[in-house]
């Protein structure tokens, strides 16, 4: 199967191109199509594990030549994907995950007259991501960088005859175009270092080169950063995921929570040989990753839209990962293992919130939630397996990846003195903010007193909460199965760290400053606590409809911490500023002045007056005076 | 057998002959002249491809098909043809850009709206403008494959009459004999200069009865001095040309008053004279001049890109927006010309391929959108909204362009742009990072304009408007295939290319 892994990508692409060519005629069967696409992906990936599996761990990094790609002098690229434990992970997670979402969106989406279109950008999606993943040079990576930022961007804008989500689209896609400057810069530079930009060439050589370059590999990693600030939306680049939530609910479960925002935890991870050699870079990764774990989990306390909640956890989420990658060796498996199992639980959680807003006419503010466990018990006990990992409950998945997370960065091998005890410490406190803001997420959605009422004469608004149909029920059950049991079955003997140490290296181990049973106890403690803190004002206590001033941090937080603000005020009215008065400059000063050249060059070469008087003429007799002159300055020569 | 025809004369003079026979038809008869310049345009693509065939790609480096004559011996001028791997692909590019905008113009002159008298008048009217397309064609393919700097300086002075008339008599709205008589102007004066160049390198070369043929003037200039003039006299008209900051001014105007479909040939092939003249003409026959100007030209080239990134930006007219899209994405094309480095060069001969396809294709369907406006003919991007809803095709061929400008993978513009980005780092690590913000404006520039014409709330005189019909799907469907086709698999062109890109490069390296 490894052979054919190719079929990965053709299959769903081939999917999408027959459902956007097809149109209107395929209404009736476009959905299932985009579903098989995506379950014989996942076909072909459960192969191609199998087959990996039976090879002996040295022989597990396998590059399948696909075609002569770029051949423009000096720069020669294949086309080729790189098949190994990092790549397969991320396919088992991209397919699987992936089809559980499109079957849901078969239900989800029934009822939009776009829903093939719909099903054709998923497809996109997952063979851009696969591209992403499976890429065997960073060139082809970047094309399915570039790939999935166009299938956000559609999915974002799916229903963009609302001005305010067509924003949004726009707004994630020039965001990640900046982040994209890096990346070609990055791609610049190590074309320039390495004289190539395949990984082969590349990665194994970058020990090699660093003697002299450590200036340049340094850039190289802030470059990559930057490219994985803006997919990843780690800060600064991260005020585009809250307002992504604009799309489809299922595009947010699969694209803006368990795959393509972790794509920059992946180009670092995958990026390792150079980080490896540039520890300003990694240290500057980890920085980034602390920052944005704080920066959502902040956000994350004061959100009531119940998907923007869910999105500030992503980002803090993914800022552990990004954390545990800036640690470098200690940390880059456990970055991958966090990011595995929160695909699964974030998922499954974004699915569970398209439930609750299926049932609840598409509101998506909390506080008119509560009190649903009754009325949705699957969606709530799904949703309650996912809430428990990711607040890193034992035995639940969240808890052995997320704790691995804490140890090492409390280990970190930065070296000495504050490093560990800061990264450390910022990682348990996020531990202790997301227990809080998820339970708040939780009790206020599923438990406490109704706030709507199935009485028309009810002061409350109106709902009839009622479970979702099987096709999306059934995906949020295995999700949350995932939820519950990967991270222990991933854990058993250091399975999962064993497996990627192909890619990732050997598991360094370092002492952390603190032994680890204190900061388990510590984070349990944290966790417990915010959780408490979560039950008492959003559980126990009545949620008031309309949000509480709250105090100057709140505010702060709710407003995202003013990001919105900061961007226009920085960037986007000084831009519009320039560009009127260079459009007014062109037409006055530029084009002013050149035509006024050009019009006495033409008069003083040619001697004709009437330049500007539009005679067809005067054109004519230009044309024979030029004539003229040709001939005049060839009789000359001859002579 | 096809060695030994002269297929270049060939490929030149049906166009030619086409013309002649639109112009000769009885006015009464015009309603024919569409299927006949079809005709003539359908047997250009098939001598295209006899073309193709009689060309060795093993050897795309050569200029291979020659042909030369003794034309004015008494000054040394010849009639001398040749194609590389570069020419050879624009020449194809024109001529597959010929037949699309032949049936885009179709309805652009007004034939099927208007009725009686004036259906009669709008008949003749496109009888004469294709013919006009038809003389351009035959300049096209000479200028691209002028083997003689004579020849290539009397091509290029020559086929702006044909430009003129297209938009000075075709064009549209009231400032149209304006912006052609601009255009004149710059084109004239880029001339000029050039002359005074061409004729002061002739002293410089061999003379005699072939002393205008480029192969007897490459590297002959002795004095570094006159060199540096030479070149920039000739640098001058093709900067113009191209067109770069600061003289760009021209190209806006023009696009705004042209037909879209002499707007398609004059940015999508015209311009790219100026670039194959740096490449073909500057580079060989100046090479140490051009060592030495270019820091001067790729600090242009970079401000070329951003400048005209953040016009467009600001342009309400979607004409002029394409237009200043173009300034960005020739200081690209320049950009790699002036690394001197094979990948920058090949990567920059691709892009003007690719900018031919990608920016044609959103000048006809921009032209496709503006006959669904309110008066038939707004360019003014406010004009528009919602009209994703109300035809969804268009939207997405509009989409798939714009996706095209901001050099989307799976697009043959991505590999272009990327190659030039890449090979600019080893040559100037700045102007790599300052080129790289271009994909910013670009981004900026094609989804702002989607969104203000295509997304939001319809607009409610247009919601009745029809979708792309059979005919604007015909002509769109190639461009999109080709696009597509050459993004996945860009070596079918690059292979053409990337032989001629290494003889550039082993030129300027042999003059050091």
């Amino acid at each position: 199967m490894i052979n054919a892994s190719w079929l990965l990508i053709a299959i769903p692409l081939a999917s999408a191109a027959i459902l956007l060519l097809a149109g209107k005629r395929s209404n009736s069967w476009g959905h299932w199509l985009g579903v098989l696409a995506s379950a014989a992906s996942f076909a072909v990936g459960a192969g191609a594990l199998l087959e990996m599996l039976g090879k002996d761990a040295s022989e597990r990094v396998v590059d399948v030549h696909l075609f002569d790609w770029i051949s423009a002098g000096s720069l020669q690229v294949d086309a080729g994907l790189r098949i190994d434990p990092l790549s397969l992970t991320f396919v088992m997670l991209v397919t699987f995950v992936g089809t559980l979402i499109h079957i849901y969106s078969v239900a989800y989406m029934e009822h939009d007259t776009d829903r093939r279109r719909f099903f054709a950008y998923l497809n996109l999606f997952v063979a851009s991501m696969l591209i992403l993943v499976l890429a065997n040079s960073y060139l082809l990576l970047f094309v399915g960088w570039e790939g999935v930022g166009l299938a956000s961007y559609l999915l974002i804008g799916f229903w963009n005859h609302n001005p305010n989500y067509a924003t949004a689209a726009k707004k994630a896609f020039v965001m990640n175009r900046v982040a994209d400057v890096g990346m070609i810069i990055a791609l610049g530079l190590i074309f320039a270092l390495f004289g190539s930009l395949s990984f082969d060439k590349v990665l194994p050589q970058a020990s090699a080169l660093v003697a002299g370059n450590e200036g340049m590999m340094n850039l190289i990693g802030l470059m990559l950063l930057v490219a994985a600030c803006g997919k990843s939306a780690q800060f600064p680049l991260q005020a585009w995921l809250g307002d992504a939530m604009a799309g489809p609910t299922p595009v947010s479960a699969l694209i803006h929570a368990a795959t393509m925002v972790t794509a920059g935890v992946y180009l670092i991870v995958r990026s390792g040989a150079i980080f490896n050699v540039a520890p300003t870079a990694l240290l500057v990764v980890a920085i980034v990753g602390a920052i944005t774990l704080l920066f959502g989990a902040i956000v994350g306390c004061a959100k009531d839209d119940i998907k923007k909640a869910l999105a500030a956890s992503t980002m803090s989420q993914i800022g552990y990962m990004m954390l545990a990658a800036g640690l470098g060796p200690i940390g880059y498996a456990f970055a991958i293992f966090h990011l595995l199992t929160h695909g699964f639980f974030k998922a499954g959680m974004f699915l569970g919130a398209g439930s609750v807003m299926h049932g609840m006419n598409d509101d998506v503010n909390m506080r008119n939630f509560g009190a649903l466990n009754k009325a949705m018990k699957i969606t709530w006990i799904t949703f309650g397996l996912g809430w428990l990992a990711i607040l890193g409950v034992p035995p639940f998945s969240g808890f052995w990846s997320k704790d691995k997370i804490i140890e090492s960065a409390f280990a970190t091998n930065h070296g000495e003195g504050w490093q560990p005890w800061v990264f450390g410490l910022v990682a348990l406190i996020g531990a202790g903010l997301a227990a809080f803001y998820m339970s708040r997420l939780f009790f206020m959605t599923f438990h406490g007193k109704a706030r709507w009422s199935t009485e028309e004469s009810s002061e409350l608004p109106t709902r009839h909460p009622h479970e979702s149909p099987a096709l999306m029920v059934w995906p949020m059950i295995i999700l949350a199965v995932g939820s519950a049991l990967l991270g222990l079955f991933l854990s058993l003997g250091n399975r999962f760290t064993t497996w990627l140490a192909p890619v990732t290296g050997e598991l360094e181990h370092h002492d952390p400053v603190l032994s680890v049973p204190v900061i388990m106890g510590a984070t349990l403690v944290l966790v417990f606590l915010g959780a408490f803190l979560a039950w008492r004002q959003y559980g126990a206590a009545p949620v008031p409809t309309e949000p509480p001033v709250g105090s100057l941090l709140t505010q702060a937080a709710r407003a995202d911490l003013y990001q919105d603000q900061f961007n226009e005020a920085a960037f986007m009215r000084p831009g519009q500023y320039a560009t009127r008065a260079l459009v007014y400059a062109d037409k006055k000063a530029v084009d002013g002045s050149v035509t006024g050249l050009a019009g006495l060059i033409g008069s003083l070469g040619i001697g004709i007056q009437k330049l500007h008087n539009g005679y067809i003429r005067s054109y004519a007799a230009m044309m024979l005076a030029g004539l003229l002159i040709v001939l005049i300055v060839a009789f000359v020569i001859w002579n | 057998m096809l060695d030994s025809l002269p297929m270049l004369t060939i490929l030149a003079v049906v166009p030619l002959i086409g013309a002649i026979v639109l112009w000769s038809l009885p006015a009464a008869k015009s309603a024919v002249a569409p299927k006949v310049a079809l005709g003539f345009a359908g047997l250009e693509l098939v001598l295209l491809v006899l073309t193709f065939m009689a060309f060795d790609r093993g050897n795309a480096g050569e200029f291979q098909l020659t042909e030369q004559f003794s034309w004015i011996p008494q000054i040394g001028a010849s009639y001398a043809l040749g194609v590389n791997g570069l020419s050879l692909l624009l020449i194809a590019l024109a001529i597959v850009l010929v037949p699309l905008v032949v049936l885009a113009a179709w309805k652009e002159q007004g034939v099927g709206t208007a009725v009686g008298e004036r259906a009669a008048v709008a008949a003749n009217r496109l009888r004469l403008y294709l013919a006009l397309v038809m003389v351009l064609t035959t300049f096209m393919v000479l200028i691209f494959a002028a083997r003689d700097v004579f020849l290539f300086h009397v091509v290029f002075e020559a086929m702006l009459i044909p430009v003129y008339f297209m938009i000075g008599s075709f064009g549209n709205g009231a400032r149209r004999r304006y912006a052609a008589i601009k255009f004149l102007l710059f084109s004239l004066v880029g001339g000029l200069i050039m002359l005074v160049a061409v004729f002061g390198l002739y002293f410089q070369g061999p003379r005699g009865e072939e002393g205008f043929l480029i192969d007897n003037l490459t590297n002959v200039v002795a004095d570094p001095t006159l060199e540096k003039w030479l070149f920039i006299g000739f640098f001058i008209a093709f900067a113009i040309k191209a067109p770069m900051f600061p003289v760009h001014t021209w190209l806006p105007d023009t696009a705004q008053h042209a037909p879209a479909g002499t707007s398609v040939l004059l940015v999508g092939v015209l311009d790219k004279i100026g670039t194959y003249g740096m490449l073909v003409l500057c580079l060989p026959l100046f090479p140490n001049a051009s060592t030495w100007a270019a820091p001067v030209i790729i600090v242009l080239a970079v401000i070329s890109i951003i400048y005209g990134g953040l016009l467009a930006i600001g342009q309400r007219d979607l004409m002029r927006l394409i237009a200043y899209t173009s300034v960005s994405h020739f200081g690209f094309i320049v950009l790699g010309i002036f690394t001197f480095s094979s990948a920058g060069i090949t990567g920059s001969s691709f892009y003007m391929i690719n900018h031919g396809l990608s920016t044609g294709l959103l000048f006809l369907v921009a032209g496709f959108l503006f006959l669904r406006s309110r008066d038939g003919s707004s360019q003014l991007i406010a004009e528009y909204g919602g009209m994703q809803r109300v035809t969804p095709v268009l939207a997405g061929v509009f989409f798939v362009a714009g996706l095209a400008a901001l050099s989307m993978p799976g697009l043959s513009t991505f590999i272009s742009e990327i190659t030039v980005l890449i090979a600019t780092f080893e040559a100037n690590k700045w102007a790599g990072a300052f080129a790289a913000t271009g994909v910013v404006l670009a981004a900026l520039y094609v989804l702002l304009t989607y969104q203000k014409i295509f997304t939001g709330p319809k607009v409610e005189e247009l919601s009745d408007k029809p979708d792309l019909n059979a005919r604007e799907k015909w002509v769109v469907a190639p461009l999109l295939a080709l696009m597509l086709i050459l993004g996945f698999v860009p070596n079918i062109a690059l292979n053409y290319l990337e032989a001629p890109s290494e003889t550039s490069v082993s030129v300027l390296e042999g003059a050091h």
